[in-house]
């Protein structure tokens, strides 16, 4: 194995923000190996304060444009919870149809843009646009598909505008709601040829068991909502996680540090595939099987099938809800709930894609915002993703420098990671002694 | 100019404005043999420091950003300021409102002092902008206007008219009469006026037109019973950084 090797990778591309890799091995001992994250503090915990409970969800939507609708609703909940708002069932299933073409519109991102060009040997998607047209082409369709969803359903495929606390300002009409279920059926040819492709690749084989944490649900596959659940054999109310989750700050990173019952613990695709895989929709499961998706699944490549298999599971699962909200059509007058303001605390979890998600908003009297706390998914994964460089590092240690780099940013590219969204230049320097 | 070379950053803010791009996907393909994208780090790997175009996504909230974006204000030949964050600061000015010492201390704590950040400015605080693609996100259709414009050597035409306009084009009902309070009056089209059009009152995230009309807006707020202070607040989440509530009073 090579004696001394310095690599750091600044920033790492193709994720969402600015992550730096180092590496640091002088005579053969591991000195350094962290995943830096020097991304700009955003202060949304501050810029909340004071706040009407109308403005939350709007400014907090803003924390990432990639899992906007995401944050929009913990952001909805945790108000709802703390106003004591209910809402009806029709707008229940009209959020869980809008956060599923996230979760679609994000995992696509992830697995045909951000991680595929590694399994195809491609720089980015552009040079796959010469090898593997076909395999753009699907991606650019369910992307569009999902984003049209979000857009048709919130008026905005990024930030959306009309999901709001107590419900929705306007309802997608009867013609949009069977347009809606024709794009779904439409999606279906496009994630068999997709299986057929992820068939063929080879994902490393690399085995951590850790701890894994998602929201669970007695009847669905969790997105939008339930209780928060440990593969350690914990279940939780959402309001009661600072019982279990703790974070901190350190050095080499803007995003806190979490963990739970152990040292580590991940959040994401595959924790929510590890907890709930026997609430997928029957056609995910298949999908799951063929691919070789099992659980409990202790292989972090395989977050990247997970993914794919939660695009089937969503789409399923809008084809029922949309058939269900059309058995009696919308109606306008259950589009929103009213809405009263008064001193509380709420929470709210949801699942973004790529993991756990808190907002936590202590509101006085007059309905502003006293305090608030936002857990982020890519925060609790950080810990996890250090542990798996560690255990990963011994295993490829004999490849060449460059192979070392590639695989270590496959590994932490497989985490899905929402830095939001900074870039510098990439600066390699490799020490050989 | 012929097929111009890109180089597309991200300042502090949301990544929801590449996310824009990215999410051109009808477009999309055309776009990258339109131009050549040498820098995108949100989506490719490879990259390069020479580019006639420079997109600018997010606000200068680090002493990085600004050493960043002068580097990019020396290369590039235009710069383009793209989304809320990059032309007015956008929600990230919040920060400053609040008081940034205030925040690093409320956010950090005792290891406030590890953290790089400085009050939040627009891009243009930092180097010359030729155009601004507002909004947040910004509509994908500015965005690929601006470039296809320049690549035919004309001047991109941005509307200096209020979202008032074309919201009455659609045939809304005033957002006013929903019991709500609305920016249109004086913020700047060029969105489809896709907030009122959900039932939600714009939020001027397009900031203002050039001269707006502050006489017609205090005029609706005396007819809905409403006060500056009423809007404010509202007007405050992408425009914190301007002093834009000078104009009104």
């Amino acid at each position: 194995m090579a004696k001394n090797l310095n690599i750091e990778v600044s920033p790492l591309s193709r994720v969402e923000g600015h992550g730096d890799l180092v590496i640091d091995v002088k005579n053969k001992k591991v000195e350094k190996l962290m995943l830096r994250i020097p991304e700009s503090p955003r202060f949304f915990e501050a810029m909340l304060v004071g706040r009407n409970w109308t403005e939350p969800s709007h400014i907090t939507s803003r924390i990432c444009g990639i899992c906007s609708v995401a944050h929009t609703y913990a952001s909805i909940k945790a108000t709802e919870a703390a106003l004591g708002i209910k809402v009806n069932e029709q707008i229940l299933k009209l959020r869980k149809l809008i956060f599923h073409h996230e979760c679609v519109q994000s995992n696509t991102l992830h697995v045909y843009f951000l991680a595929a060009p590694d399994f195809f040997g491609a720089g980015s998607v552009v040079s796959l646009i010469e090898t593997h047209p076909e395999v753009v082409n699907i991606a650019l369709r369910l992307k569009k598909m999902a984003n049209d969803m979000v857009r048709i359903i919130g008026g905005r495929a990024i930030h959306p505008i009309s999901t709001v606390v107590g419900g929705f300002t306007k309802l997608p009409t009867e013609e949009e709601m069977y347009q809606m279920k024709d794009m779904l059926k439409a999606a279906y040819a496009d994630l068999e040829t997709s299986l057929k492709v992820l068939k063929t690749l080879k994902l490393p084989q690399f085995e951590r068991e850790t701890e894994y944490l998602s929201i669970t649900d007695k009847k669905d596959y969790a997105l939008y909502d339930g209780d928060i659940k440990s593969s350690d054999g914990w279940i939780i109310d959402g309001k009661d996680y600072l019982s279990k989750i703790k974070e901190k700050v350190v050095e080499h990173s803007t995003g806190k540090h979490c963990w739970a019952s152990r040292d580590a613990f991940m959040v994401g695709a595959l924790s929510r595939f590890n907890n709930n895989f026997d609430k997928l929709s029957d056609n995910a499961k298949t999908y799951a099987e063929e691919l070789g998706l099992k659980a409990p699944c202790y292989n972090t490549f395989m977050i990247n099938i997970a993914q794919f298999v939660e695009i089937i599971h969503c789409i399923d699962d809008s084809i029922k809800l949309i058939d269900e909200l059309m058995v009696s059509g919308l109606d306008e007058n259950k589009a929103i709930v009213s809405v009263k303001p008064k001193a509380g605390r709420g929470v709210g979890v949801v699942e973004a894609p790529r993991g756990l998600l808190i907002h936590d908003y202590t509101y006085d009297a007059d309905g502003k915002i006293e305090k608030a706390n936002l857990i982020i998914p890519t925060n609790m994964n950080y810990i996890n993703v250090e542990k798996d460089m560690a255990a990963y590092l011994p295993l490829i240690i004999d490849k060449s420098e460059d192979e070392i780099r590639l695989a270590m940013e496959m590994l932490i590219r497989a985490y899905d990671p929402c830095i939001s969204c900074s870039t510098h230049f990439l600066n390699v320097k490799l020490v050989n002694n | 100019m012929s097929k111009p070379k890109v180089g597309i950053f991200g300042l502090t803010g949301c990544g929801g404005c590449q996310l824009e791009i990215l999410n051109l996907e009808d477009q999309l393909l055309d776009l990258i043999h339109a131009i050549d994208i040498v820098h995108f780090t949100e989506a490719i790997t490879e990259h390069s420091d020479n580019y006639d175009i420079a997109l600018i996504e997010g606000s200068v909230a680090t002493r990085h950003d600004a050493e960043r974006l002068e580097h990019i204000g020396k290369i590039a030949k235009i710069m383009i300021a793209v989304g809320a964050c990059a032309c007015t600061g956008g929600i990230n000015c919040l920060k400053n409102l609040y008081g940034v010492e205030k925040a690093k201390e409320l956010v950090y704590g005792d290891k406030k002092g590890w953290i790089d950040a400085i009050e939040t400015k627009p891009i243009e605080a930092y180097v010359k902008v030729d155009y601004y693609a507002r909004g947040c996100p910004p509509t994908r259709t500015e965005i690929v206007d601006i470039i296809k414009s320049l690549i035919v050597g004309k001047v991109p035409e941005i509307p200096n008219y209020p979202v008032c306009i074309e919201c009455k084009r659609l045939g809304n009902t005033c957002v006013y009469d929903l019991g709500k309070t609305c920016m249109g009056l004086i913020s700047r089209a060029g969105c489809g006026a896709r907030c009122p059009s959900a039932g939600v009152g714009c939020e001027a995230c397009r900031g203002t037109i050039d001269d707006p009309n502050v006489n017609a807006q205090k005029d609706i707020l005396v007819k809905y019973n409403l006060t500056v202070e009423d809007i404010m607040e509202g007007f405050n989440l992408y425009n914190g950084c301007k002093k834009i509530e000078q104009k009104i009073k």
